[in-house]
């Protein structure tokens, strides 16, 4: 790996004040992760990794230590600059899809759009190009209660996709799917990641993912046990 | 953005049918209350001003103090006088002096016996003068049941109840038996050439209606009569200009040494009209301050349960990157869409009735057993004004921002770093 990180993590800790002291979700964590990685946080429930994901995605802030995205510190980012870092850089799949069922399958996609305020034609260009990715054109009119459970999770990550990220952070994506919907959207992100040179960081414990990942970091009790390259 | 909640609003009909509801049926009940309150107060202050206290009126101060007995021994003296004073002094309003009276009037046979006879309150007026003010003031055109007004001294008109009720018929002979101004008796013969309905309970029970010289003649009141009213030209009361025009009079004429002395007051200090007419607006004010609190709380609890539903919807948005600030400003946003439209259908859905109660009334004649200080109509009406138009747009737009207001600061108690709990659950 060269070049300068996109996601560089130093010294990071993550505590939770209890009774008696302090826990210790995260500790000591080094990392950095290059453009267009796919990458996975694996470990047990309670080993951090939604902890850390939730850090890398400014949703919480650490407790010592620093992160930096495209080499800006996260922790000096006042709330609105760190929506606005959700808004241009960072993108979220969750395990369940959260499309809103009263809007389209278009009308999803088009959200981030709407909240970056670009112009109508460039959002009707740039929907309509990802969900070509994805596999959906023919599902544009269509709500996510009429599509099946893989094309709902396709339809997110063209809603994460549509923005153009540069990271996306992916937390169990496959864990309401069968295996042969799970196997589709893996290789939808695979293929993105490759394509569009976006940087994907899961959590899971789902052996299905982690036989996709380029490389694997295993946590434990917060701590990083293992960091290994995988599939290349 | 605002199109894609607004598609959003139309199409989960949670977010918006069930508000949508509420603020119409608030809005348009507080309207058809406004549109009542205001008909039924507009009415009653019109017939009093009309038949009774003018917009404003001089009488003696002795006669002020004992208003409600018709003291016909203490009318104003040197009518006239005071008449050019007004009308050069105060030309924005029309004056015009009227006597009040009672007596019994007596109907003879051919023989010259008594056939019929009853107790009645008399209203004389200018009714023969060629401006015909009063005509108009008293809308004796449309109040005339049978016969004609009277174009003649000597010539009266009879309520129509009184003149069902003691089988009168016109060109009939009356003799009033009343008392005169220095308390002698006084009798004095007219013809009943119409009869009359106004409407009004109080005044339809036993009333005649003269001409004030004959009365003036009758019961020895020359240049005399127990009141006189003056009436705003526009013909609407006008409370400032109304209390400094009295103030202005009382200043330079009233004189508390002399009970005889003139004395001005205004509509509102009369018979406690002012007071009633504050109750009035109160009561509006009440209405409309109980039914924004109410439909506050109700669309409060809208606008939490709407929150709850759409949690999930929030928390990826605050995922995407919207900010909290904007997501509150979005639902403040759909809550004056909510707002407006639901105000605009109240509005509508309530001056229909309005509209059609302003036309055809409620007939509360039945209810209206006796009635000194007010007049009120025996028909009560709605009615429809300008105000009627936005008045609903206030509460109904208020309670709504108001419910999402406070409904949303739950967005700001929201922890980003649950979002992934949150969302996955």
């Amino acid at each position: 790996m060269s070049g300068e990180p996109i996601i560089s993590i130093h010294h990071l800790n993550k505590k939770f004040p209890m009774a008696g002291g302090n826990f210790y979700a995260l500790s000591q964590i080094n990392l950095s992760f290059q453009t267009a990685e796919f990458a996975g946080l694996v470990g047990p429930s309670g080993s951090g990794k939604t902890t850390l994901l939730n850090l890398i995605g400014t949703l919480d802030r650490a407790s010592e230590g620093e992160i930096k995205i495209l080499g800006k510190e996260l922790g000096q980012l006042s709330t609105k600059e760190a929506a606005e870092m959700r808004m241009k850089v960072l993108g979220f799949i969750f395990q369940t899809h959260n499309l809103l069922p009263i809007y389209t399958v278009y009308e999803n996609v088009e959200l981030p759009l709407l909240l970056l305020k670009w112009q109508a034609s460039d959002r009707h260009k740039a929907v309509m190009k990802t969900l070509d990715w994805v596999g959906l054109t023919d599902k544009v009119k269509s709500r996510p209660p009429q599509l099946s459970g893989g094309q709902c999770q396709r339809a997110a990550i063209a809603r994460v996709m549509v923005k153009g990220p540069g990271i996306v952070l992916a937390d169990e994506p496959t864990a309401n799917l069968d295996a042969e919907n799970s196997h589709s959207v893996l290789q939808t992100m695979k293929r993105l990641n490759q394509e569009l040179k976006t940087t994907f960081l899961f959590s899971t414990h789902d052996e299905k993912v982690i036989r996709y990942l380029d490389r694997k970091i295993t946590l434990e009790d917060g701590k990083i046990i293992e960091d290994e390259i995988q599939n290349k | 953005m605002i199109f894609f909640l607004t598609k959003g609003l139309l199409r989960d009909k949670y977010r918006s049918l069930f508000p949508l509801i509420v603020v119409t049926a608030g809005v348009a009940l507080i309207v058809l209350l406004q549109a009542w309150i205001d008909g039924a107060t507009g009415n009653m202050i019109e017939n009093t001003a009309r038949f009774k206290t003018g917009h404003v009126r001089v009488t003696t101060q002795a006669s002020a103090k004992q208003s409600r007995h018709i003291p016909i021994d203490l009318s104003l003296t040197e009518v006239e006088h005071w008449l050019s004073i007004l009308r050069d002094r105060h030309s924005s309003l029309y004056w015009k002096a009227r006597t009040r009276f009672g007596g019994i009037l007596d109907f003879p046979d051919e023989k010259g016996e008594t056939s019929a006879q009853g107790p009645v309150v008399g209203l004389a007026v200018d009714l023969l003068s060629s401006d015909g003010m009063e005509r108009n003031n008293l809308n004796l055109k449309n109040a005339l049941i049978d016969g004609r007004l009277p174009r003649n001294p000597g010539e009266i008109l009879v309520s129509d109840l009184f003149f069902k009720k003691l089988n009168l018929r016109l060109g009939q002979s009356a003799t009033l038996i009343s008392t005169d101004m220095e308390g002698g008796m006084a009798v004095h013969n007219f013809t009943v050439v119409g009869s009359i309905n106004f409407g009004i309970q109080a005044l339809d029970r036993g009333a005649i209606l003269t001409d004030l010289t004959d009365v003036q003649q009758a019961l020895n009141m020359i240049d005399a009569s127990s009141e006189i009213l003056g009436y705003f030209k526009g013909g609407f009361y006008q409370k400032d200009d109304a209390l400094h025009i009295a103030k202005t009079f009382n200043l330079q004429f009233q004189n508390f040494e002399d009970l005889f002395s003139p004395v001005m007051k205004t509509m509102r200090e009369q018979d406690e009209l002012g007071k009633m007419y504050d109750l009035y607006e109160s009561m509006t004010f009440l209405v409309i301050a109980a039914f924004v609190f109410i439909m506050a709380i109700v669309l409060w609890n809208t606008g939490l349960m709407s929150g709850m539903r759409r949690y999930g919807e929030l928390g990826v948005r605050m995922a995407l990157g919207e900010s909290q600030g904007r997501i509150y400003r979005s639902l403040l946003a759909e809550s004056l869409i909510i707002g407006v439209a639901g105000s605009f259908l109240g509005t509508l859905l309530a001056l229909i009735p309005a509209y059609y109660l302003q036309v055809y009334g409620i007939d509360v004649s039945q209810m209206i057993q006796s009635n000194q200080g007010v007049l009120l109509s025996n028909v009560m009406r709605a009615q429809v004004t300008p105000l009627s138009f936005f008045i609903g747009f206030i509460p109904g737009v208020f309670a709504t921002f108001l419910g999402a207001l406070i409904s949303g600061f739950g967005i700001y108690k929201r922890q980003t770093a649950e979002l992934f709990k949150e969302l996955e659950t």
